[in-house]
């Protein structure tokens, strides 16, 4: 008997009788009896709420990881959440309603995700944006399906400086046999290799996609590659950070046409990998052509502003096999989050945590630097928030012993060299902490090369 | 209500930043910095003005904890608290994504755990928990699908057979997964149809995707005759699970000639939809299917420790990282709080509440496939009330001026003016007979005085809203221009 089912046997038999049976077994009758399961589910017997409580705190207290000091990045970010976001995700009037299909009882949650989608086009310079996607991962494979969609091209470049878990999506989501996708090569200063693309993009591309910046931290030059792609009639897709778009060109400003990307950094925990988000926006022209809900404003009988889903013939529940995506529940409580963050934030508020993560990274590389014997993987480059170190020990072997110190130092690359390591700093991280990474990477560093 | 924009004056904070208190690096150089005149344009307000414009915001909302949201195929029971609480605890929530498997042991063992549950609860042996929600789990079900045929040299089956009762996303993910759709003919009972089934089987089929029960409410008697003939064939059977709500210690889909099939925790497990999501749509699969799982899959080592791990055949990613985790901690508590017969009481009353609401409603409106129990929810047409000029949308308004949320309407496709209802477990016999009250006073009114339905809403914080002049004048952001005092 569970505290979320009302029903006693005094209800169940008026209600059985009322239906007109005498058991519950006979409303199973159109289940055949052979499948009607005839012992119980081997699941452990149930837990009361603080026994269920210790068993939280116990699995809580052997994530061992969330202690450390992080300054690991590579898409999910330990940025600082005001107070205000979680009580205003707490509100059961918003966490506790469906997808807004009935406007005149949502226009709480439809207004706030009004409100997200002109932030998101704001803050990356576009027209409009949709309601969200998962992640920012698969609203980059959706991006370049709804391209391919539109120029009725196969072929997609990406760079190869992305990351590549959001490549690995890519490739799982345009598995096929007719669609082709390719990569551009980076130079040695970590960003893309112009050249290379002006030869890869041709007439039978239907996009680019660049990430910005890029995984490494990197600041793309956007506008050449969009001058490139637009000559042969492609998209130009931007994977951008959000946190950074205070600081850097908007993506619209450099000629993209559609920008998707992770708003996990937006008053979202870590979570160990979820729930995100993803956002797209693009040019107005390209609205009705892309995946996902989208928020529109409107009137009301009386005349009153009110706001519905709408382009609603794009998607699932009307075209069916010819939708734009086949996505049905996205994330909405999170897009919530990042309204209500970017909200606190605001204008100024927003461009200082930009602008510390920018110069609190740049003082944690410029003290490692210091570091006999660790250098830097790519030429001296404008970077975000992000960058790659060699280290003149084991970079695997570092994060290890740093760990034990209470850093967690960053995700290694071995694949760029056996000290190669992605650190982030975001506004978090103080003076000490990062102080303190410099501290004892230098020691163990000392001691390895010796 | 005003936007968050129009509450904006330069120079409110809604936040308390800390000083720099490193040297300043260089600056950006110019040709990559933010163009000029390029603000954000991001509000400035105070943290009070923030929370109450929200607060606001959030009281336009019908929501499960105020009311009953007998929105059929969602599954809108309640959610419990201390699940919110607890997958906000901070070695929960405060832990990276990559970060060294042992420094996780206590999430990866919770998910290891959560994915053992979900194959007792389906009938299977392989998991993957990483769909984001029940169409990414379609999407991810048809790869291993198409990844199995293709290792048996098979990979020329394309057509994804289905009933015409089917979800949008069934034919939608068949798209994206590069199939073609084929519909199958439901018969007079609402059921499928065997012989048009056997039809359409064949040597090009990869996979037959059913509801089970159906979009209907109901279950599909002669499922083992379905999905023998598509086994026959040389195709696979997919179980949408939407509908599981009906099923928990009742019947196992991994018993019925299914090979694979997803859950939706938004649904069955109790939590929250979050006004549209995230939800999360873990797939359960046969052994032969498992080797195919996404990247990442949780697995126990021999030495007792959980590991993170790509299998060697895996199709691919869905997501970055491992999935929506946080939900994943919710569905988990759900579980371990009902235990074994708290699962089997949820179905049962699921299915008692349907029942007795559909009997109530019987005498009101048409119910074209009542040919005995219903499960979960059922569907009634509007038909009668429809030719009296009052549609179905009218009586979905109705409701909202009597408090309730409408029932899911227009859907499945193959019943006029559909009222699709499911009440689920965690209604009382009261709210029952209230939300039936209301209905049959509808109906009477309908008949009456059918102004009253075909003028409604008026109780709620808008009156019906325009939806065609929204694709007509389309506005989809706030214009720059406006909402910026001086």
């Amino acid at each position: 008997m569970s505290r979320f089912v009302p029903n006693r046997r005094v209800h169940r038999e008026k209600m059985l009788q009322d239906i007109g049976v005498e058991k519950f077994e006979d409303l199973l009758e159109p289940v055949p009896e052979k499948f009607r399961l005839k012992e119980k589910l081997q699941i452990p017997e149930p837990l009361s709420e603080f026994e269920l409580t210790r068993e939280f705190e116990e699995f809580a207290s052997r994530n061992t990881g969330a202690e450390l000091v992080c300054f690991m990045g590579a898409g999910s970010y330990d940025h600082f959440i005001p107070a205000a976001v979680d009580h205003i995700l707490l509100r059961s009037e918003f966490y506790t309603a469906y997808t807004p299909y009935q406007a005149e009882v949502s226009q709480g949650t439809l207004q706030a995700i009004f409100e997200y989608q002109t932030m998101i086009a704001r803050l990356t310079g576009m027209e409009m944006a949709n309601a969200c996607m998962y992640d920012g991962a698969s609203a980059a494979a959706e991006a370049c399906l709804m391209a391919m969609r539109i120029t009725r091209k196969q072929r997609v470049l990406v760079a190869g400086s992305l990351n590549p878990r959001w490549l690995d999506v890519i490739r799982t989501y345009l598995k096929r046999d007719d669609f082709e996708i390719n990569e551009i090569p980076f130079l040695e200063d970590g960003t893309l290799d112009l050249e290379i693309a002006a030869e890869l993009i041709e007439g039978g591309t239907a996009a680019v996609l660049v990430q910005y910046p890029n995984y490494f931290g990197f600041i793309e030059d956007l506008q050449p590659i969009a001058e490139l792609i637009h000559e042969h009639k492609g998209l130009f897709i931007v994977a951008a950070d959000p946190v950074a778009l205070p600081l850097l060109r908007s993506p619209g400003d450099a000629g993209a046409d559609i920008v998707v990307g992770e708003g996990q950094s937006l008053g979202i925990p870590m979570s160990y990998g979820g729930p995100y988000i993803g956002f797209m926006a693009a040019r107005m022209k390209l609205a009705r052509r892309m995946p996902g809900r989208i928020i529109g404003r409107t009137t009301d009988r009386a005349g009153q502003i009110g706001y519905v889903l709408t382009l609603q013939t794009r998607e699932q529940h009307i075209r069916r096999d010819k939708a734009t995506s086949n996505i049905c529940s996205n994330q909405a409580l999170m897009a919530l989050a990042n309204v209500a963050y970017l909200s606190l934030m605001g204008e100024r508020g927003f461009r200082e945590i930009s602008s510390q993560s920018y110069h609190k990274s740049h003082y944690l590389e410029e003290k490692l630097l210091e570091i006999p014997g660790v250098s830097r993987v790519f030429e001296k480059t404008p970077f975000f928030r992000e960058f790659v170190i060699s280290f003149p020990v084991s970079s695997i072997e570092l994060r290890d012993r740093m760990i034990e110190d209470g850093i967690l130092a960053g995700l290694p690359i071995v694949e760029l060299g056996e000290g190669a390591m992605l650190i982030t700093v975001t506004e978090k991280r103080t003076r000490d902490e990062i102080d303190r990474y410099v501290m004892t990477a230098a020691e163990i560093c000392g001691g390895g090369a010796s | 209500m005003k936007t968050v924009f129009e509450l904006s004056s330069p120079g409110r904070m809604g936040v308390s930043l800390p000083e720099l208190d490193v040297p300043a690096a260089s600056e950006i150089p110019a040709e990559l910095s933010r163009e000029s005149g390029g603000e954000t344009g991001l509000p400035e307000a105070t943290e009070g003005q923030i929370l109450r414009h929200y607060l606001n915001l959030s009281t336009m909302n019908h929501h499960v904890d105020k009311g009953m949201y007998p929105l059929g195929s969602c599954t809108m029971k309640y959610n419990p608290k201390l699940h919110e609480d607890l997958a906000r605890i901070r070695g929960l929530s405060g832990i990276h994504p990559l970060v060294p498997d042992k420094l996780a042991a206590g999430s990866l063992e919770l998910m290891y755990r959560l994915g053992e549950f979900l194959c007792e609860i389906t009938g299977f042996k392989g998991v993957s928990l990483q769909p984001a929600a029940g169409a990414q789990g379609e999407f991810c079900g048809i790869m291993l699908i198409k990844s199995y045929l293709e290792s048996r040299g098979e990979p020329h089956r394309n057509e994804v057979l289905m009933p015409d009762s089917a979800h949008g996303t069934n034919p939608a993910t068949s798209t994206l997964a590069d199939c073609v759709v084929v519909g199958v003919k439901s018969n007079e009972y609402g059921l499928v149809d065997p012989e048009d089934l056997m039809r359409k089987a064949g040597p090009n089929t990869a996979v037959f995707m059913l509801t089970n029960p159906n979009t209907l409410g109901l279950f599909e008697s002669r499922i083992e005759e379905l999905t023998s003939i598509v086994h026959e064939a040389g195709g696979l059977n997919y179980m949408d699970g939407a509908n599981m709500n009906a099923l928990l210690g009742i019947a196992k889909p991994g018993e019925m000639g299914f090979d694979v099939c997803h859950l939706n925790l938004h649904k069955t497990f109790a939590t929250p939809h979050g006004g549209g999501g995230p939800g999360s749509g873990p797939v359960a699969c046969t052994e032969e299917l498992a080797r195919f799982v996404p990247d990442p899959v949780v697995i126990r080592e021999d030495d007792g420790n959980y590991r993170l791990c790509r299998k060697q055949d895996s199709f691919g990613r869905l997501l970055a990282f491992q999935g929506n985790t946080g939900v994943l901690y919710k569905a988990y508590a759900y579980i371990r709080t009902l235990g074994a017969e708290g699962l089997r009481e949820v179905s049962e009353n699921a299915l008692i509440n349907a029942n007795y609401l559909k009997a109530k409603l019987r005498d009101y409106f048409d119910n074209p496939f009542d040919n005995g129990p219903c499960m979960h929810e059922f569907v009634l047409s509007g038909d009668r009330q429809a030719k009296q000029g009052v549609k179905t949308l009218d009586i979905a308004k109705r409701l909202l001026d009597y408090g309730f949320h409408a029932p899911t309407v227009y859907f499945p496709l193959i019943v006029h003016e559909a009222l699709m209802i499911e009440p689920t477990e965690t209604e009382s016999l009261e709210d029952i007979d209230a939300f039936a009250e209301a209905m049959i006073s509808i109906a009477g009114e309908a008949i009456e005085k059918p102004y009253l339905v075909t003028d409604a809403p008026v109780n709620t914080p808008v009156l019906r809203l325009d939806e065609v002049k929204a694709v007509k004048d389309l506005c989809l952001v706030e214009p720059v221009d406006k909402g910026e005092d001086p």
